[in-house]
């Protein structure tokens, strides 16, 4: 029977050229958007981003954080020191954030890790609600009622203000796709198809030789990093930290965690289709305050109940389709296969 | 005497740690469940007493008679009608199932109850106090919570090993199959268990409701303090909460002590610290 083995498939290019298209016109957003069509556009990438990370995190490393805030927020408090105290200009702080986050995640993968799967989970906030409360004591970042970042640290990362708002957003938009492409080109990865194996099922990827823990720790170093990188970033466009705002349980993993299980856990393109839901939900229910919330809980209940995989599982399964393809699919040639002289293999 | 009396208030708070832990270790020991809403269904008792005692004038204590058979109830059907339907293999369904339960129910009470805290009035028993050393004197409250505490574990413990619904738990635990096979029927088992934690949640809530003030968002820190009380004290093992829960009350009162600002990260950093050292905890129950 004649096969041919494939990676893409036509829909996955059409969606290829298409996002490449899509991208190149919001990285020119600051010539055709106005200041809140900017901030908007940025917010999303960030969440995306987070959505992205934690969806590595969760859905393919087996690794339940609700303690992700514990980076974004390290990872602004990082910003702040550097851009105040070391004079550094704030967006070549954003990568020496990401680096100390990583650092600072090792220890604390020492320890998480000795907590099994969920218990694991309330471990991480533990740390989360650890870091929050030591910020509050560290009187040079203002305590518990936070610190500003000094207008001339922001005038010294470019003069005009709307030079700022397109750096930042430049640099949003980076974090934003290059988090997706990133862990695009991780999953097609040696590592990728470990991680990808660790989800579908732990003991079997083990028994195969795969180095599940060592993977782990990589994954949830990796996701530290780059999760205190947005954070960083999260607190130059708010320009003002507090340890509440910056290690928010709702903000920065509950929002996150609704995104990827509303868009389809364990898959590229769920947190990516999660984000758009959450941001056009927020568009016209926000002003429901604390009813939004519940309501988003709610289908976050619904979706775990009815159809776990969110989503983007749903429309797979239904139609097929992949637009970041990660998998190798198998065709068979039907033509051919019909004649029955021929060889088995080959293709 | 100050450190004393410090040492001696957080004995008895690690009463009221025990009872959020208990809840907590018995879901965990008999489905493996961690339920990320314990903290709030606990703040949801405290309402619930609320409302019973506006609507009644009772005394927070006998508002109980209320209180803990509604929670079970509703712990029971809880567990029946959603939480049954995540159990598996899969770790993550129950986790984001009860982590959505956790800010519905954060935010329902506080469209319910609007942000402004409250507090239950025990009358007496709130200001009375018994000297028990010179320069240490204890309130009647924080002790009856603590002898509750130890009631309530010794209860637990008596139903686990000496009654058909705790070999039912038990069974259910080593090996859900076989218990299936021998004819018991897991949900039922499980939804008891449900019922028996929300039974615990209730008597937590209103100690914690009478003790201080409440508020619709106070539930994820009593999830952290059980949690942590259930660590420290080792998995599995009841008693062990206790245990868990005074060393934590301790470490916190020592903090205080020190500097307001290190209450909470005092009890954090010891439940660090046995998580480095004896990651087990520190009375892990014997396997075997």
């Amino acid at each position: 029977m004649h096969h041919s083995i494939t990676r893409s498939t036509s829909e996955s290019r059409i969606a290829a050229v298409m996002a490449i298209i899509l991208v190149a016109a919001l990285a020119a957003a600051p010539w055709w958007g106005s200041t809140a069509e900017l901030r908007l556009i940025g917010e999303f990438m960030i969440y995306l981003s987070l959505a992205s990370l934690w969806n590595l995190l969760a859905g393919y490393a087996g690794l339940i954080s609700v303690g992700q805030q514990a980076y974004v927020g390290f990872g602004g408090y990082m910003l702040f020191t550097c851009a105040i105290y070391l004079g550094l200009n704030p967006l070549l702080a954003i990568p020496v954030a990401g680096v100390l986050g990583a650092l600072v995640s090792i220890p604390v993968a020492f320890l998480v890790f000795r907590l099994n799967g969920a218990y694991f989970a309330i471990g991480t906030w533990v740390v989360a609600e650890v870091f929050r409360l030591g910020f509050a004591q560290i009187s040079s970042l203002g305590g518990g009622s936070g610190t500003s970042l000094p207008i001339k640290v922001m005038k010294a990362m470019a003069g005009s203000k709307w030079m700022r708002e397109a750096m930042i957003f430049e640099t949003a938009l980076l974090l934003g796709i290059g988090t997706v492409l990133a862990i695009y080109l991780l999953l097609r990865s040696r590592i990728g198809i470990g991680l990808t194996a660790i989800r579908d099922s732990q003991i079997a990827s083990a028994s195969l030789g795969v180095r599940v823990e060592r993977i782990k720790l990589v994954t949830y170093v990796a996701v530290a990093g780059m999760t205190a990188m947005v954070g960083a970033l999260i607190f130059i466009t708010k320009l003002r930290i507090t340890p509440d705002a910056a290690f928010s349980v709702n903000e920065w993993t509950a929002f996150v965690i609704f995104i990827v299980v509303i868009g389809g856990i364990g898959t590229i393109e769920g947190p990516i289709i999660g984000t758009i839901v959450f941001f056009v939900l927020r568009e016209y229910m926000a002003d429901l305050g604390s009813v939004y919330l519940m309501i988003l809980g709610a289908m976050a209940i619904a979706i775990m109940l009815v159809a776990p995989k969110g989503i983007w599982g749903y429309v797979r399964e239904r139609f097929n389709l992949s637009f970041f393809p990660v998998g190798y699919r198998v065709k068979l040639d039907t033509e051919k296969a019909l004649k029955p002289t021929d060889t088995p293999g080959g293709t | 005497m100050d450190w004393v009396n410090a040492i001696v208030q957080g004995i008895l708070i690690g009463g009221l740690y025990a009872l959020f832990a208990a809840g907590l270790s018995l879901i965990f020991g008999v489905m493996r469940l961690v339920n990320i809403a314990h903290g709030d269904f606990i703040i949801a008792a405290a309402y619930l007493a609320y409302v019973v005692i506006s609507a009644t004038g009772l005394h927070p204590l006998l508002s109980l008679v209320f209180v803990v058979p509604v929670a079970a109830a509703a712990g029971y059907v809880l567990q029946a009608t959603i939480l049954n339907r995540t159990l598996g293999d899969d770790l993550l369904p129950p986790l984001l199932v009860t982590f959505g339960l956790s800010v519905i129910l954060q935010n329902g009470l506080l469209e319910i109850f609007t942000a402004d805290s409250r507090k239950l009035d025990a009358g007496l028993l709130d200001i009375q106090t018994v000297s028990v050393l010179p320069g240490v004197s204890v309130g009647y409250m924080p002790v009856l919570m603590f002898m509750t505490a130890v009631l309530v574990i010794a209860g637990l413990q008596y139903i686990f090993y000496r009654t058909a619904l705790g070999r039912a738990f038990r069974a259910t635990s080593d090996d859900g199959e076989i218990a299936q096979l021998m004819g018991l029927d897991n949900r039922k088992v499980f939804a008891a268990a449900m019922a028996l934690s929300f039974a615990v949640i209730a008597i937590a809530g209103v100690f914690l409701a009478v003790r201080a003030n409440f508020d619709p968002f106070m539930g994820p820190a009593r999830l952290i303090f059980g949690f942590e009380a259930v660590i420290i004290g080792g998995l599995g093992n009841l008693w062990g909460t206790l245990a868990g829960g005074v060393i934590l009350g301790v470490a916190q009162a020592i903090g205080a002590q020190i500097d307001p600002g290190w209450q909470l990260l005092a009890g954090h950093i010891a439940f660090l610290v046995v998580l480095a050292v004896k990651p087990r905890g520190l009375f892990p129950r014997i396997e075997g």
